[in-house]
């Protein structure tokens, strides 16, 4: 314990340090991102910006207009994943805990299995398959196939095993069946294992690149991760535009990290040490 | 009675097969036909034009891999950067959660703060990080300043992909770090207490308790590192507008099936890629999970 205490100053240098390494990167795009492009040419390092401006995110809306139209896109894939995640991965997850029915348990070892299956085997396939739908260039081309996903099947599942049974026997002698039972009684019980999911999906979905890079092709249908790789393009070395429109996409998961951030711990060491 | 059981048996499977019914449809369609159709794909070569027509070319996919030299360019890029990224961000994560575990003030500021980059758009992490690694950028303004050579980071392709590494040690390292954090909470408190009463210091607990009661976990951290290596896509193809370049510098697995499929059109031999790289990281995954029940049963 002495020990501890006596090196107790060198710790907190070692984690300010360390903090000062994740924030610089962020800070610095901030800052460049409120400075004209004068400024950040004629180079000298200074955060601060010395003329404060909010050109840029003006130009930026009025320069690529299909930008606030992107910020849709990724808005309605991101919550639409979202909601579509937490009832049918909640349903099967409650289906494999509690409901006993033939196939039950292949079905488990086969979501387990599925688990383990990297993406990558799949992106190629996938396209064709969605090609073949008719969906390239729609919503419903990304949402659809990453609308149930076998990790958070898998941590329903185990939340629900844990529930305590009583309830579920109390409330079906009074005449729910198990579809009111599982809507009314035990969804709203499983708040804490819902709200990690909802980050988690929400975050990969809004964040996802791969998949709308291949799906869309239409400049219309881009969303925030893709639209902002061609405006890098388009603007090259115009680092204040990039670096406000790389702030716009950061902002909503920065607000629901903040908010939410202790579910965020549990679901880690959840799917960490599955 | 008998008629009563059957019955709610008959409810149960009904009830259990309507709950499952939507994730049986979509990852049936979009997992297990992919799979299928996957193997499929990579037995033949794909004509997209017009109407998609194959050929069954048996193992000619495969045998063309053995003299594709981007593809031995793209597994060196991957070697190398395994070498050094997973290290660095394994001890770096060890470092910072056996530092935030200590009872120190202010730890769940530092534990938000240090996640930050693990919330941030992979697209959007790039893009700063070009920002900084430009020419004229912080990067070679804080290397000129302490007296070290500067670099034209996102051109020269002996740094293009340490920069890279840089980037995804700074932002991996926090998840692992999370992870290492919830293990060294489950370190029994009387392994520790023990030692104590045998006179150890910090230091010696540290490499006796800590460490090989983490094996299990760091393994765990180790093996993900290394399959976050092969499926690295989103940083190089940001990095190098989707070519790879400087000089293949930053070429990745993924970067290069996607080329082939998408660049090219030639999806048989990408889809033959994209079943190796898989098979590659199912093996992985499968010998940590084995060992890691063994360690967990001892």
């Amino acid at each position: 314990m002495r020990a501890i205490d006596r090196f107790k100053p060198l710790f907190y240098v070692l984690l300010s340090v360390y903090a000062l390494i994740t924030f610089v990167p962020f800070l610095w795009a901030l800052s460049a991102s409120f400075k004209s492009l004068p400024e950040i040419v004629s180079g000298g390092i200074h955060l601060i910006p010395k003329h404060f401006t909010l050109d840029n995110y003006r130009t930026i809306f009025r320069q690529e207009p299909l930008f606030g139209r992107w910020f849709l896109n990724s808005a309605i894939i991101a919550l639409s994943v979202t909601g579509f995640n937490l009832i049918f991965n909640s349903m099967a997850g409650y289906a494999l805990a509690r409901i006993k029915f033939p196939g039950s348990s292949l079905m488990f070892y086969s979501i387990l299995a599925m688990i383990m299956i990297p993406g990558q085997l799949t992106i190629i396939p996938s396209y064709l398959i969605i090609k073949e739908l008719g969906w390239l260039n729609s919503y419903q081309a990304i949402i659809v196939p990453m609308a149930a996903q076998a990790t958070y099947i898998f941590m329903m599942r185990q939340f629900f095993i844990n529930f305590p049974k009583e309830l579920e026997e109390a409330s079906e002698l009074d005449g729910l069946g198990k579809f009111g039972l599982f809507f009314k009684v035990v969804l709203p019980l499983a708040k804490p294992a819902l709200a990690a999911q909802t980050i988690f999906i929400f975050m990969g979905a809004w964040n996802e690149f791969l998949k709308p890079l291949m799906l869309m092709s239409e400049k219309t249908m881009f969303t925030l991760s893709v639209g902002l790789n061609t405006f890098k393009g388009q603007y090259i070395s115009f680092w204040n535009y990039i670096m406000a429109a790389s702030i716009i996409m950061t902002i909503p998961a920065l607000l629901i990290y903040i908010f939410f951030n202790r579910f965020f711990v549990q679901g880690i060491t959840f799917t960490g040490t599955k | 009675m008998a008629k009563t059981f059957t019955k709610s048996k008959l409810r149960d499977m009904a009830s259990g097969y309507t709950f499952m019914s939507p994730v049986i449809i979509i990852l049936g369609c979009f997992l297990l036909l992919p799979i299928a159709y996957a193997i499929f794909l990579s037995f033949h070569k794909v004509n997209l034009l017009g109407t998609v027509s194959y050929k069954f070319t048996g193992t000619a996919n495969f045998e063309r891999m053995l003299d594709d030299p981007r593809l031995w360019i793209a597994l060196r890029n991957t070697a190398k950067y395994a070498l050094i990224v997973v290290p660095s961000q394994t001890i770096l994560a060890l470092l910072l959660a056996s530092i935030l575990n200590m009872k120190l003030r202010y730890r769940n500021f530092f534990r938000i703060a240090f996640y930050l980059p693990t919330v941030t758009s992979s697209a959007v992490l790039v893009l700063i990080f070009m920002w900084i690694y430009n020419s004229n950028g912080l990067l070679n303004y804080l290397l000129e300043l302490v007296g070290l050579p500067t670099y034209n980071w996102l051109g020269d392709p002996s740094v293009a992909l340490l920069g890279i590494m840089i980037m995804n040690v700074w932002s991996t390292a926090p998840l692992f770090m999370v992870i290492y954090l919830a293990a060294l909470q489950d370190i029994p408190e009387n392994l520790y207490e023990a030692a104590d009463i045998d006179g150890a210091n910090a230091w010696h607990k540290f490499w006796r308790i800590t460490v090989p009661q983490l094996k299990p976990v760091t393994f765990y951290v180790i093996v993900m590192g290394i399959i976050g290596t092969f499926q690295l896509f989103d940083q190089s193809y940001i990095f190098s507008a989707g070519s790879g370049g400087p000089n293949n510098a930053t070429l990745t697995m993924v970067l290069l099936i996607y080329q082939y499929a998408f660049k090219n059109l030639d999806m048989g031999y990408a889809s033959a890629l994209a079943f190796l790289l898989a098979v590659v990281i199912m093996l992985i995954t499968v010998v940590q999970r084995l060992i890691f029940r063994e360690e967990r049963l001892n």
